[in-house]
């Protein structure tokens, strides 16, 4: 009984900051908008170029690098320290964001800082994962290891439920203007780390090291370059491969489309009403976290390889299908094959240049309970400059009856089912497949490269797709149906479904 | 199932110089100093160009030792991996 007590609180110790350091990750990503305003203004070159430094590079470059810096020091100094500081590093960039002037008051210098501390926070997160997820793993018996580690595979998922939920707690509490003033309630979700992060920290500081890491050192056998050891020596990097290719690669970009290129289709491509598509979101997540420990779980009594492998294939060939009902369902022409019942209407005046153009903003509601606002805009008058105006109408804010509502959620379900399946069973995988004395550095590396460039990569690969093929909306989804299919005949031919009894060693 | 594993191993290091074709390619196609997304922007096709050359290489060194065997029979426990 106290050897559960005990597991129990690690795994809720490094749960925890691990759920805060995506939070933390995650406000910038939410907050972007108002981030860009404050920090970042258009018409500033120099603004453009380190707005796209502190989005792109924090994720794909620096997250790797993180990984690696933190890793050696996971390997050399001890799992509980290092990850003490990737949390310490990530709350202090994340509240100094939330204290930095506007641009309007300090001038370039202002995104210049953000710049620097996003960076930071990139840093911080790509040392984080490996920490908690070994550390958890190695105090697990043998025969829970999939299970106690799933804890840990939760805490992106709650980190994102947290972080919406903080920002809309916030934002519902004042208005639009108030919220985005240059210290503005925005700011709140940054300094609220702080918090957060020191209650987190005072519970990792009562924590033991891991025993298998505490006995490396005492017997002096912990080693001497973990980077070299790593990716130097031939017969660890090809693990360091097969873990990247044939496991990791294929989890990031099932994990990126599940969790975030559906909400993107549904409120861009299928042009879904904002709280409806971001309802169907939570929903199906909320239903599907808990899948994350009932896999981590079961690969402890079946094996690691098939439970993730099935994930992908069901992500290979299920994508298009999923996708292709929400381009079908959300159809207005299909909805308009019977009669319509018009709800309300209402035109406005909009000059562009010389011209002036009449926009008309109608809502329907079908025969059954779907309802849209189709925009039309007519040109009132044309100067010499003619701009025409474009009289193809478009349908927005589409919202779906309950009953296509429901399977909208079950849909996404589906996906979050996939994530769960890939993602739960990793942490366990990827212990085992690295010894004690270089683990911390061995895995980190190539989860951050896989799930941060492989998966990070999905929307800006969807729109180069969907650009060059503009006809297909379902072309975006070829990157990541592409990458897990790779990855999933990797996992298969070479991968090994053996649960490895000992990882003390 | 080895044989098939090393034959394998030629199509991984043949995919890698693929994929950064195409990366590449798709860098002169896109890159606009008037376009306004993403992928009309030369820094980000830096960083991702810059970023994926030593994932394919990693791939063009793993199709290598799948083509020699390297993978036909994994370590069982640590001390396999000295």
């Amino acid at each position: 009984m106290k050897e559960t007590n005990k597991i129990r609180k690690i795994i809720a110790a490094s749960s925890v900051g691990t759920m805060i350091e995506w939070y933390d990750f995650y406000i910038f990503g939410m907050l972007s908008i108002t981030i860009s305003a404050e920090f970042f203004p258009k018409g500033n070159p120099t603004a453009a170029l380190l707005s796209t430094l502190a989005i792109f590079a924090a994720g794909f470059i620096v997250r790797p690098f993180g990984a690696l810096v933190f890793g050696r020091l996971g390997d050399l100094i001890g799992r509980k320290y290092t990850f003490l500081l990737t949390l310490i590093l990530m709350g202090g960039s994340t509240f100094l964001i939330g204290c930095v002037p506007g641009y309007d008051s300090i001038g370039i210098a202002a995104p210049i800082i953000v710049l620097l501390l996003r960076l930071l926070q990139g840093l911080a997160l790509g040392g984080e994962y490996g920490g908690a997820a070994t550390y958890v793993a190695e105090h697990a018996p043998a025969n829970k290891r999939g299970y106690y580690t799933s804890w840990i595979q939760t805490t992106a998922t709650l980190g994102l439920f947290v972080a919406l939920g903080v920002i809309l707690l916030v934002k519902n509490n004042m208005s639009n203007e108030s919220f985005n003033a240059e210290w503005g309630g925005w700011r709140y979700p940054f300094w609220i780390s702080i918090l957060l992060v020191g209650v987190s920290v005072y519970i990792r500081m009562k924590m033991q090291e891991s025993p298998l890491f505490a006995s490396l050192k005492a017997t002096g056998k912990i080693s001497t370059n973990p980077i070299k050891e790593s990716f130097a020596h031939k017969a660890n990097f090809k693990m360091v491969l097969l873990a990247l290719f044939g496991a990791v690669m294929g989890q990031g970009v099932v994990w990126y489309t599940g969790q975030f290129y559906a909400q993107t289709f549904l409120e861009k491509t299928c042009n879904m009403d904002f709280t409806q598509s971001r309802t169907i979101m939570l929903w199906a997540i909320l239903f599907g976290t808990p899948l994350f420990i009932f896999w981590g779980w079961l690969s402890d009594k079946v094996g690691r390889k098939w439970i993730m492998m099935a994930g992908l294939l069901g992500a290979v060939l299920l994508y298009r299908p999923i996708f292709k009902t929400f381009l079908q369902d959300t159809d207005t022409k299909e909805w308009m094959k019977k009669d319509l019942i018009v709800l309300k209407t209402d035109s406005s005046f909009k000059k562009v240049n010389s011209d002036s153009l009449k926009i008309i903003n109608t809502q329907y509601k079908d025969y059954y309970g779907n309802r849209f606002t189709k925009v039309s805009t007519d040109t009132v008058f044309i100067s010499d400059n003619i701009i025409k105006a474009d009289s193809k109408p478009i349908a927005i804010n589409k919202t779906i009856n309950f009953e296509r509502y429901i399977k909208f959620i079950f849909l996404v379900w589906v996906m979050i089912l996939f994530v769960t399946m890939c993602y739960g069973p990793i942490a366990a995988f990827l212990v085992e497949l690295f010894p004690t004395k270089i683990r911390y550095t061995s895995m980190s590396l190539p989860y951050h490269i896989g799930n941060g460039v492989f998966g990070g990569l999905v929307p800006f690969l969807g729109l180069l797709l969907t650009t060059t093929y503009p006809n297909d909306k379902l072309v975006g989804l070829w990157y990541p149906i592409g990458v897990a299919a790779l990855c999933f005949i990797i996992g298969a031919l070479y991968l090994k479904n053996k649960i490895d009894q000992n990882v003390n060693d | 199932m080895n044989t098939v594993k090393r034959y394998f191993g030629i199509i991984f290091i043949l995919l890698a110089p693929f994929i950064i074709y195409q990366l590449i390619s798709g860098a002169v196609q896109h890159i606009n100093a008037k376009g306004t997304k993403d992928i009309n922007n030369p820094i980000i096709w830096f960083i991702i160009i810059g970023i994926f050359i030593p994932i394919a290489i990693g791939l063009v060194i793993f199709g290598w030792y799948a083509f020699k065997g390297e993978y036909d029979h994994l370590p069982e426990k640590s001390n396999d991996l000295e």
